[in-house]
């Protein structure tokens, strides 16, 4: 049984503000235990009672995954923002650059280099926080480059979605991502290099029915839900509940669909242990 | 008894009154005639209006009229001989895709599409083209097979998407669609694809990663259903219009964004009307696109089929 158990929980709710950051409470969402922020952070947001992995930053997981936190950020191409001048209660482009302007970002894909255990390493990762993580063609022109990057450095690619799918403000042209992400992904095994995928929490849609299943080993994070069509719309097609654990990635590995689910802490550790077998090169860095 | 749609209602009316006059010609002669033919014309000029500015929304419902024609009336006209091949070797026989070998202009093709039905029984059979995870690896078996052999591929898309279901889910929908599209890419022979209802979203993608792509006038290709574009960004099925219209789903949109490499026109008042006029324009359409994909001496169709696709998307 792990520490918190017999902790006895503060009569705090969790939106009340308290002076400093270190002292706030999160209540877990899954076994409702309160930890202490602090606690949460140091345990890269995986609940110390019953595992619960909460949904990360791209920062914090890069800084987590690559050898001493170092690594290096792909400039990416930029293109035409909205090509259909799509408009529904508010103009994409407003919502775009808001969303911009909020994170600092050019859009939701972010492509990372550095080593891992040694290895040299291509990461293309999605930031869930802009946009839902949806693939458009920011996207698409984002997994291409860190694929050009992974076949000229001779590197491994790790793609690690989080994203709910397509980008419908960008209409067909989201969809053509589809295909663009698997050539991506043909890049890097044409030139005999491994292509890794990390499911995080959520993949679905067009994101997971593209790159995301085509891993030559694919990992999930547990608890992550993982699938094609979105629960609310199963539901309603087939008017019944879905069974316990439904898209989840523990229940996508018992179907097959995954190789390892694997808990937060044990990713780099996992990621530098396939490399060493699959990945002749090794750098001396 | 035919199917109007909503916005065809004064042509429905024009009909029925010169369908009632018809009957009564046989006692009332020449004054008649002249009447019916009146109203002919009259109904003509109207379809010709009506089908002439079409919206986004108005096209939605053409291409899912349940009398248009599909995968199989376009069997019987164009490939008579096909050979139908059931089966993705792993788990079943999904009849939402399907496929086989025929002869089309004295070449061996593969033929691949999705069906959705007819009637109620046969749309049960074809999951109103809904296919599961066995549909699309009994495509990527087809395409394989016509990649050994290298027969050219020919796939006719019409599908509301793929099948949202806890089976479908179960047995891998996402990898499944994932690698069709892997396999479309990775062909050395060439594929043609034909948009000739609905092509819904990663359902679409799935059988369309192809060398050329064409859509039927009326078709609809899309990355969500207007129904489901609205109920997530207007928050209610009833914009289903406006998102319509805001998706650019239509073929002039797509031609215009430089997805599709060219539209195939439909007889006047939508494919339904005229179904054997329709796929014979399509099927001449694939026959010169076949006829141009081989004498172009294109030697590497994966190469020309990369290149189009990384394309997308550049030079707004
Ligand atoms: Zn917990």
């Amino acid at each position: 049984m792990s520490w918190l158990t017999n902790f006895v929980r503060p009569k705090i709710q969790s939106a009340k503000k308290i002076e400093t950051p270190d002292n706030l409470w999160d209540k877990c969402p899954s076994c409702k235990q309160m930890v202490f922020h602090r606690d949460l952070q140091s345990n890269l947001f995986v609940c110390p009672a019953c595992q619960y992995h909460w949904r990360i930053g791209f920062k914090l997981r890069l800084e987590k995954l690559f050898d001493q936190g170092q690594y290096q950020r792909k400039s990416l191409p930029k293109f035409e923002a909205d090509p259909l001048k799509f408009r529904d209660q508010k103009k994409y482009a407003d919502r775009l650059k808001e969303y911009q302007t909020k994170s600092g970002e050019n859009d939701a894909l972010v492509v990372a280099e550095g080593t891992v255990g040694g290895h040299r390493l291509v990461v293309a990762i999605f930031n869930f926080s802009f946009m839902g993580g949806s693939m458009g063609i920011a996207v698409g022109e984002g997994l291409l480059a860190a694929a050009d990057a992974a076949v000229a450095s001779k590197a491994a690619l790790l793609a690690i979605p989080a994203s709910g799918g397509a980008r419908m403000q960008e209409g067909i042209l989201s969809l053509m991502q589809m295909p663009r992400s698997v050539i991506a992904v043909e890049k890097v095994k044409n030139a005999g290099l491994p292509y890794l995928v990390l499911l995080t929490d959520p993949t679905t849609g067009g994101v997971s029915a593209s790159f995301a299943m085509l891993g030559d080993i694919t990992m999930a994070e547990p608890g992550s839900i993982i699938g094609f069509a979105g629960a609310r719309v199963i539901e309603e097609t087939i008017r019944e509940k879905l069974p316990e654990g439904f898209q989840r990635a523990e229940y996508l590995q018992e179907h097959g669909m995954v190789d390892l689910v694997v808990h937060r802490h044990e990713i780099p550790k996992t990621v530098a242990k396939i490399l060493s077998h699959l990945n002749p090169v090794r750098t001396t860095e | 008894m035919p199917i109007f749609l909503d916005f065809e209602k004064p042509i429905a009316e024009l009909e029925e009154k010169i369908a009632e006059l018809q009957q009564l010609s046989g006692n009332n002669g020449v004054s008649i005639a002249d009447e019916v033919r009146k109203l002919q014309l009259k109904a003509e000029k109207m379809l010709k209006q009506t089908y002439g500015k079409l919206t986004a929304w108005q096209k939605t419902q053409v291409a899912r009229h349940p009398e248009r024609p599909h995968l199989k009336d376009y069997c019987k006209i164009l490939f008579p001989d096909l050979l139908p091949l059931a089966g993705d070797r792993y788990f079943g026989e999904d009849q939402a895709i399907i496929g086989g070998i025929a002869t089309f202009h004295e070449r061996s093709v593969m033929i691949i599409g999705h069906e959705k039905g007819s009637d109620t029984s046969s749309r049960m059979r074809h999951n109103f083209g809904m296919a599961l995870p066995e549909g699309y690896r009994k495509a990527r078996r087809l395409m394989e097979m016509a990649d050994r052999f290298g027969l050219p591929i020919i796939t006719l898309v019409d599908t509301p998407g793929a099948y949202p279901g806890v089976e479908a889910e179960a047995r891998g929908q996402a990898e499944a669609i994932a690698k069709s599209i892997e396999t479309c890419l990775r062909l050395r022979v060439p594929i043609i694809s034909v948009v000739i209802g609905e092509g819904g979203s990663g359902g679409a993608i799935a059988l369309a990663s192809a060398n050329k792509v064409f859509m039927l006038e009326n078709a609809i290709y899309s990355v969500i259903s207007p129904e489901g574009c609205a109920s997530i960004l207007w928050r209610s099925a009833n914009y289903s219009k406006e998102a319509a219209e805001a998706l650019k789903l239509t073929a002039d949109d797509l031609l215009q964004l430089r997805v599709i490499d060219g539209i195939i026109p439909e007889p006047l008042g939508g494919a339904h009307r005229q179904p054997e006029q329709t796929i014979q324009s399509v099927g001449q359409m694939l026959q010169k696109t076949l006829d141009e994909l081989y004498t172009k001496s294109l030697s590497n169709y994966q190469e020309h089929r990369q290149k189009k696709f990384l394309a997308i998307g550049h030079g707004f």
